[in-house]
């Protein structure tokens, strides 16, 4: 992988198996500061089994994990939250009961002595969403069930990007929103990458993924069919990695591609 | 609210626009935050809110007055008369703090139907040792509070962390408890509870002097909080309600404090010639203590939130790095010792323990208490003080029946009817709030 600096995030030789089923071959990926790290593939190329052993919910069986530079071992969600990887839900992982700042600040509370710190957390709320100019929220008191499903991954975003992360990992965080909404969240997406995180970007959506990423990551049966940058590859190019494993000389080896898993 | 803001179709400019003006942009949002919300407008929001329905305590307040006015038509004499609205005050105890147990598991979407019976079964412990072991009352007391930290521990572990559904949990042990209460005491059996301090609970008086200090204080300390933090929150510019609203609060708030310290203190003999009769009863400070702790909990500490998170969305709350087992546990406990406790006022009120202490409509109206008031059955939504206008609710309605002579039967139906209908508002409200999204 030739690309300026060295990456946040890597992955060298992942290895995973649930039981008999080998679910992960090899996978070797990496994430950049500044950019957007596309990986896609289908229902079942491993892309949620990958996510999950880089935020630690599933051990690795073998395989070496770098944080910028250093090896790392990620055993819990804990350990993934120390170093600075954030991960965004497809199914938001909001409280609709409570108001934007309180979710943002849900289980990691600032605290002066026994009490909540209101004052300190809503400034800081206000800052963050002001920070990656997120214009449609009013108030950081509005309870989140009356925000709109953009306001609402918008929200789950920011709450990311509180933590001082430096690796956001967003798992399709359009699935569910129309087109004025697939925009904001778009944009914030960008702005993530320029505010200097490297970003990690599920989807299914090859327009959101050539609009925003600047590498794709394709995911076939458990093996990378191939890592390129999106100024390197068509459309049709990623669908057929996604699709065959394959794409003319790209892709994985005609043998391998046909191997069963 | 307009929340869509129109998105610019090119994507390259909206970019720039973003990169180049960066947080002074957005800082011209967030209007409502920086900016001190007007009393038109505070007034504009709350409609929308009751209209989303977010009801808050609005039907418990105008319960409170159709009741009251209701009862005084009925029995001009007796209801408003200064003895029974003492005697009002000391019925609604325990099952005020019983409800505001409930509240901390109704938050969870749980419930107990144990909380009644638990109530007895900790005040047969305290009874058993006043009166066979002689203890002093302070043990009693704790032992029964133990007991209650136990029953909560039980179901806790049962529901979270076997995962039974809680009503179930709670079913086996309303049974459970009664025959524990029954051992204890003994079949037909009756423990008089004679202990001074714990008989004052219910059946003394506050000096006339010390009920006018506790108000003043309780008024000053309720000001102060609020318009302190006004002030905190308008020299940060932080979001803030408008002044005006919360001097007319803390306005109404300390003319009900004051108002009751002056009609309980008001002198209730029966003849002119007896000697002075009147006062707070010492259990009211003792809500009042409880009430501010468990606002203090729910509002104010880590634990507190947590306990809404988790009444919100639990999947939210574990991923959020909140321990849900023990958050669920917790509020078990919490509710059973605020039993022991309504346990105990019910013992003092009645001078004594039964072994069906707790059990027949004493958990109804508990729950019916919360609900009333304004939590939701479905978790994630109320308040303590919920408990206070709630156990005030259904204390009015079961006096003012007594005063009516209305029968046994009808006093249960009219009862189940009101919890009925307080459940039917809570879930209608339920509705329109998911429907508007709220």
């Amino acid at each position: 992988m030739s690309e300026n600096g060295t990456p946040t995030l890597e992955l060298v030789g992942i290895n995973k198996s649930f039981g008999a089923v080998h679910v992960l071959h090899d996978i070797d990926f990496a994430v950049y500061p500044g950019q957007v790290s596309a990986l896609v593939g289908d229902n079942g190329a491993g892309k949620s089994t990958l996510i999950k052993c880089i935020a630690g919910i599933h051990p690795t069986d073998s395989g070496r994990v770098l944080f910028d530079g250093r090896p790392v071992n990620i055993g819990s969600p804990r350990d993934a939250a120390a170093l600075g990887i954030e991960i965004v839900y497809q199914d938001l992982a909001l409280a609709d009961n409570l108001d934007i700042a309180q979710n943002m600040f849900l289980g990691r509370e600032r605290k002066k002595g026994i009490v909540l710190d209101e004052a300190s957390m809503e400034q800081a709320a206000r800052e963050t969403l002001a920070k990656l100019s997120v214009r449609t929220v009013k108030s950081v008191r509005q309870q989140v069930a009356s925000l709109s499903g953009g306001q609402r991954q918008t929200v789950a975003i920011a709450k990311a990007v509180l933590w001082e992360s430096k690796v956001v990992i967003l798992d399709e965080p359009t699935a569910a929103l129309g087109v004025a909404q697939t925009r904001q969240v778009l944009d914030l997406v960008r702005r993530l990458a320029e505010t200097g995180h490297g970003v990690v970007l599920i989807s299914h959506n090859m327009n959101d993924v050539f609009e925003v990423a600047d590498r794709i990551t394709a995911l076939y049966l458990g093996r990378v069919a191939a890592d390129v940058k999106r100024s390197d590859v068509t459309h049709s190019q990623v669908v057929e990695l996604i699709t065959t494993g394959r794409s003319g000389d790209l892709g994985l080896a005609p043998s391998t591609a046909a191997e069963s898993i | 609210m307009s929340t869509e803001t129109p998105e610019p179709n090119v994507v390259e400019p909206a970019r720039d626009a973003a990169k180049s003006a960066g947080p002074t942009l957005a800082d011209a949002d967030f209007s409502a935050d920086t900016r001190e919300q007007t009393v038109s407008t505070s007034i504009n929001n709350y409609v929308v809110k009751l209209r989303s329905g977010d009801l808050g305590a609005l039907p418990a307040i105008l319960g409170l007055v159709v009741l009251i006015a209701l009862f005084w038509a009925l029995r001009p004499e007796t209801f408003l008369s200064k003895g029974n609205i003492a005697n009002l005050m000391v019925q609604a105890l325990p099952v005020t703090i019983l409800a505001m147990g409930l509240v901390f598991i109704l938050l969870l979407g749980e419930i107990d139907l144990s909380a009644g019976v638990a109530s007895g079964a900790c005040a047969a412990v305290m009874a058993k040792l006043l009166v066979d072991a002689g203890q002093n009352w302070v043990v009693a007391v704790l032992a029964a509070a133990v007991t209650g930290v136990v029953i909560g521990a039980v179901i806790g572990a049962l529901v979270a962390i076997v995962r039974i559904p809680s009503f179930v949990v709670t079913l086996a042990l309303f049974l459970g408890l009664q025959g524990i209460a029954l051992k204890l005491i003994g079949e037909g059996g009756t423990v008089p509870v004679h202990d001074k301090v714990i008989y004052a609970l219910a059946n003394k008086y506050m000096p006339v002097w010390l009920g006018w200090t506790l108000a003043l204080v309780c008024a000053l300390g309720y000001a102060a909080i609020q318009l302190l933090r006004w002030q905190r929150q308008n020299a940060k510019g932080l979001s803030r309600r408008p002044l005006a609203l919360i001097l007319v609060q803390v306005a109404l708030v300390a003319i009900a404090l004051l108002g009751g310290a002056y009609v309980l203190n008001l002198n209730r003999a029966r003849t002119p010639l007896a000697p002075f009769f009147g006062g707070v009863p010492w259990g009211v400070p003792l809500v009042a203590v409880l009430l501010i702790i468990c606002t203090f909990v729910l509002s104010r500490t880590p634990y507190g939130r947590h306990v809404y998170a988790v009444g919100g969305n639990a999947e939210a709350a574990r991923r959020a790095g909140i321990n849900v087992t023990s958050i669920r546990m917790s509020v078990f406990m919490i509710g059973s010792v605020l039993a022991a406790i309504s346990g105990i006022v019910a013992a003092s009120r009645l001078n004594s323990v039964t072994p069906d202490a707790g059990a027949g409509n004493t958990l109804l109206y508990a729950v019916g208490a919360a609900v009333i008031g304004g939590t939701s059955l479905f978790g994630g939504k109320g308040k303590a003080r919920d408990a206070i206008l709630g156990g005030l609710v259904i204390s009015i309605i079961d006096n003012g029946l007594g005063l009516l002579g209305a029968k046994a039967y009808a006093n249960y139906l009219i009862t189940g009817g009101f919890l009925l209908l307080a459940a039917s508002i809570d879930a209608l409200a339920r509705r329109r709030r998911s429907a508007t999204g709220r």
